[in-house]
C-alpha cells in the first residue's frame, strides 16, 4: 500500500470532502495560498478557490463564531486553528455557542463544523504553542473529540468529523505532520468511538493517545523482549470513548497504563483511568497507572521540555513494576 | 411620524405585534410574581417597536439572533404564544421541549437562530449566518440584535471587521436601552458607538427605537440593499426597557429614577404612539384597536393556562439532544 504523510492524508480528507459536498468550506488564518504554515492545506486553494479557502484576520473567536453560525445554517465549515493552544481564546464560541446549541434548542438546530488544531510537545516553542488540551473540550457535553494517531486515521476520521452532524475537535499531534503511514487509495471512514486494538497482548494494556500511540508501541516492542506481553489500543476517539473496547482488554490484561500528552491533573488519563476503575476493578492486579505530561508549563529548553512528556523507556519501567506486582505509591 | 408600510393590513400587523409582545411580557411577569415561573427573566416592554419594526421588514428565510432579553424578538420573528409559554415554563410543548428557557427561547422555523445568554455571543453566529448566505448564493438577510453593553465585547470588532471585508449581509441592531444590568450606557462607552461601526466602513445609522414605522422604514431599506451585497449595515436603536433588568430587579432607583421611567412611558411609548397614529390617520378606530388588543390578551390568558397545565419533559429527555444523529 502507498504511503502518505499526516499532513498529506488531511489535506486529502479534506479535498475528497470538499468535492462530495458543496456545502464544506474552510476557513482560518493562512489556511488558503499559505497552506497553513504546516502546510497541510497546500493546494487547496488552487482547486476549490478562495470562495471556499478563506484566509481570515487574526481573529479568533470571530472565525470561530461565525463558522458555528454558517454551521446552523446549512454550511459544513472546517475551522484551522493553527495552534491547539489558541484554544483558549474561543471557548465561548465552542463550548457555549456551537457544543450547546443543539440541546439549548431542543434537537432543532444542529452544528456541523470541524474545528482542527493541534497539539503536542518537543518542538521547542514553549509553552504558548505547545500545550495537548484535548481535555478541556471533552468535558464539555456536545462536542466530539478525535485524535489521530497517525496518517491513515488523520485521514478517516477527518471524513468522518466533517459529515459528522455535530461540532468536532480534532487534534492532530503537530510533530507528526510528516509522519508516513499506509493510507489505501480508495476511500473509507473510520466511525467515531471505535477503538483499534494496534496489538494484541496478554500482561497489561497499553492506551494511548495520538502520538502516544507510537510510545506505547515502542514500549510494547521493548517489553516484549523481556516477556512480557502488552496490548496497545488507540481510542481514537475520546469523545466518544469506546469503553467497551479498553475494559475487555483490561479485563483480559488485569493492567492497564493510559498515556496522553495533556497534563496528567484532572485529564484524559484521569478520565479513562477511573472509567476502569469503575467498571473492571476485581479483575484489576494492580492500580490503572496514569501518564500525561508534567504538570508544569511547558518549558523552552530542550533539556527541561523533553523531562515533560511521556517516553517509551518511563512506559516500559511502569509496566514492569505493575507487571512484577509492585504497588506504586506517590513518585 | 415616519412613513412606512402603506397598506393598513400592514399597520394593524405591526400594532397588533407589538401589543402581543407587551401582553406576553405583562404576563410572564405575573407568572414570575406569583412564583409561578422558574428562574428569571428579562422583560422587553418599552422596546417593542424595535423588535417589530425589524422584524417585519424580514421574511422567513431571513434570520435573526436574540439575546437574553429576546421574547421580543421571538414574538415578532412569528412565533405563537403556547409553544413560547410553555417554553418559559419549562415544559416539554415548548419551542426549544424546555431544555432552552427564557434566555434560549427561539421559535427555529421562522428563522431565529436562538437567543443567547451570553451578552454579545450571537454576534460570530450572525456574521457567520450571512456568510453562508453569501456562500451558497442565497438572497437572506440576518440581523444580529444585541443590547448596548454588548459593544463592549471585542467579538463585535472581529466580526464587523471580516463582514466589512467580505461585504456580508448582515445588520447589526444594537438595542440602545441606555443601560446594561445596572449600569449607564456612557459609563460603559467611550465615544460614539455609531463611529465605532463606520470605522470599518460600515454605514451606520442611529434611529428612534419608539417609532415603529422609522424603524421598519430604515430596516427595509437596508435589508433591500443588504440583498443586493451592499451590507453590512449598523443600526443603534435608541429604546428603553420599561422593567428592571429582569423581574427581580424591582428597587432600582440607586441607579435609575422613577422620573426618569415615568418620562419615557408617558411621552415615548412606541404602542401609544402608533396608536395613535392609526387613529388620527383613519386607518383604524379607538374601538377597532381595543378589539384587537381584547384578541391578544384572551389569546395570551389561553397560552397561560395551557401551559401551566403542560406536560414537563420526560425524565428520559435528559440525555437527549446533546448530540445531534
Ligand atoms: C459575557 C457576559 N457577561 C455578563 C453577563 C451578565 N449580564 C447579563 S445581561 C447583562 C447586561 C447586558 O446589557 P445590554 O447588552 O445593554 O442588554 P440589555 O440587558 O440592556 O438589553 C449582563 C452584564 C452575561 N450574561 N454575559
Ligand atoms: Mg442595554
Amino acid at each position: 500500500m502507498r504511503e502518505i504523510t499526516l499532513s498529506q492524508a488531511v489535506n486529502e480528507a479534506i479535498a475528497e470532502e470538499m468535492r462530495r459536498d458543496p456545502t464544506v468550506f474552510l476557513m482560518g488564518e493562512d489556511v488558503a495560498e499559505a497552506g497553513t504554515p504546516f502546510k497541510v492545506l497546500s493546494g487547496l486553494v488552487e482547486e476549490f478557490g478562495t470562495e471556499r479557502v478563506l484566509d481570515t484576520p487574526i481573529s479568533e473567536p470571530g472565525f470561530v463564531g461565525m463558522a458555528v453560525g454558517a454551521a446552523m445554517t446549512g454550511a459544513r465549515p472546517i475551522v484551522d486553528l493553527m495552534f491547539g493552544d489558541f484554544i483558549f481564546l474561543v471557548m465561548d464560541q465552542l463550548c457555549n455557542q456551537a457544543a450547546k446549541t443543539h440541546y439549548m434548542s431542543g434537537g432543532k438546530l444542529t452544528v456541523p463544523m470541524v474545528l482542527r488544531t493541534n497539539m503536542g510537545a518537543t518542538r521547542r516553542s514553549a509553552a504558548q504553542h505547545s500545550q495537548s488540551l484535548q481535555a478541556l473540550v471533552a468535558h464539555i457535553p456536545g462536542l466530539k473529540v478525535a485524535m489521530p494517531s497517525s496518517a491513515y486515521e488523520a485521514k478517516g476520521l477527518m471524513k468522518t468529523a466533517i459529515r459528522d452532524n455535530n461540532p468536532v475537535v480534532i487534534f492532530e499531534d503537530k510533530l507528526m505532520y510528516q509522519d508516513k503511514a499506509p493510507v489505501p487509495e480508495e476511500e473509507y471512514l473510520i466511525p467515531f468511538g471505535e477503538a483499534h486494538v494496534k496489538r494484541a497482548g496478554r500482561d497489561i494494556t497499553l492506551i494511548g493517545t495520538s502520538s502516544m500511540v507510537q510510545v506505547a508501541e515502542k514500549a510494547a516492542a521493548i517489553l516484549e523482549a523481556e516477556g512480557i506481553s502488552a496490548e496497545v489500543i488507540d481510542p481514537r476517539t475520546i469523545v466518544p470513548l469506546d469503553e467497551a473496547t479498553l475494559i475487555e482488554s483490561v479485563k483480559k490484561t488485569s493492567r492497564a497504563i493510559v498515556i496522553d500528552e495533556g497534563h496528567q491533573s484532572y485529564g484524559v488519563t484521569a478520565e479513562i483511568a477511573s472509567r476502569l476503575n469503575e467498571k473492571a476493578f476485581y479483575h484489576l492486579d494492580a492500580p490503572v497507572l496514569r501518564m500525561g505530561a508534567m504538570d508544569v508549563p511547558v518549558p523552552f529548553s530542550p533539556a527541561l521540555e523533553d523531562l515533560t512528556v511521556p517516553t517509551p523507556e518511563q512506559v516500559v519501567a511502569n509496566a514492569r513494576r505493575l507487571c512484577a506486582g509492585e504497588l506504586i505509591h506517590a513518585a | 411620524m415616519a412613513k412606512a408600510k402603506s397598506n393598513t393590513e400592514d399597520y394593524l400587523r405591526m400594532y397588533s405585534q407589538m401589543v402581543r409582545i407587551r401582553t406576553f411580557e405583562d404576563n410572564a411577569n405575573q407568572l414570575y410574581l406569583s412564583a409561578k415561573m422558574p428562574g428569571l427573566t428579562h422583560m422587553y416592554s418599552g422596546e417593542e417597536a424595535v423588535a417589530v419594526g425589524i422584524c417585519e421588514a424580514l421574511t422567513d428565510d431571513d434570520r435573526i439572533t436574540s439575546t437574553h432579553r429576546g421574547h421580543g424578538h421571538c414574538v415578532a420573528k412569528g412565533a405563537e404564544f403556547k409553544a413560547m409559554f410553555c417554553e418559559l415554563l419549562g415544559k416539554v410543548e415548548g419551542y426549544c421541549r424546555g431544555k432552552g428557557g427564557s434566555m434560549h427561547i427561539a421559535d427555529q422555523s421562522h428563522g431565529n437562530l436562538g437567543a443567547n445568554a451570553i451578552v454579545g455571543g450571537s454576534m460570530g453566529i450572525a456574521t457567520g449566518s450571512a456568510l453562508r448566505a453569501k456562500l451558497q448564493g442565497s438572497d437572506d438577510v440576518t440581523v444580529c440584535f444585541f443590547g448596548d453593553g454588548a459593544t463592549a465585547q471585542g467579538l463585535w470588532y472581529e466580526v464587523m471587521n471580516m463582514a466589512a471585508l467580505w461585504r456580508l449581509p448582515v445588520i447589526y441592531a444594537c438595542e440602545n436601552n441606555g443601560y446594561s444590568e445596572y449600569t449607564k450606557t456612557e459609563e460603559i462607552a467611550a465615544g460614539s458607538i455609531t463611529a465605532r461601526a463606520e470605522a470599518f466602513g460600515i454605514e451606520a445609522h442611529q434611529v428612534d427605537g419608539q417609532d415603529v414605522l422609522a424603524v421598519n422604514d430604515l430596516t427595509r431599506k437596508l435589508v433591500a440593499r443588504a440583498r443586493k451585497g451592499e451590507g453590512p449595515f449598523f443600526m443603534e436603536l435608541m429604546t428603553y426597557r420599561y422593567h428592571g433588568h429582569h423581574v427581580g430587579d424591582i428597587n432600582r432607583e440607586y441607579y435609575r429614577s422613577k422620573a426618569e421611567e415615568k418620562a419615557w412611558r408617558d411621552n415615548r411609548d412606541p404602542i401609544i404612539r402608533f396608536r395613535a397614529h392609526l387613529v388620527s390617520e383613519g386607518i383604524a378606530t379607538e374601538e377597532d384597536l381595543d378589539a384587537l388588543n381584547t384578541a391578544i390578551e384572551k389569546d395570551a390568558a389561553e397560552a397561560v393556562a395551557y401551559a401551566l397545565e403542560a406536560a414537563y419533559p420526560d425524565a428520559s429527555e435528559v440525555d437527549q439532544h446533546v448530540y445531534a444523529a
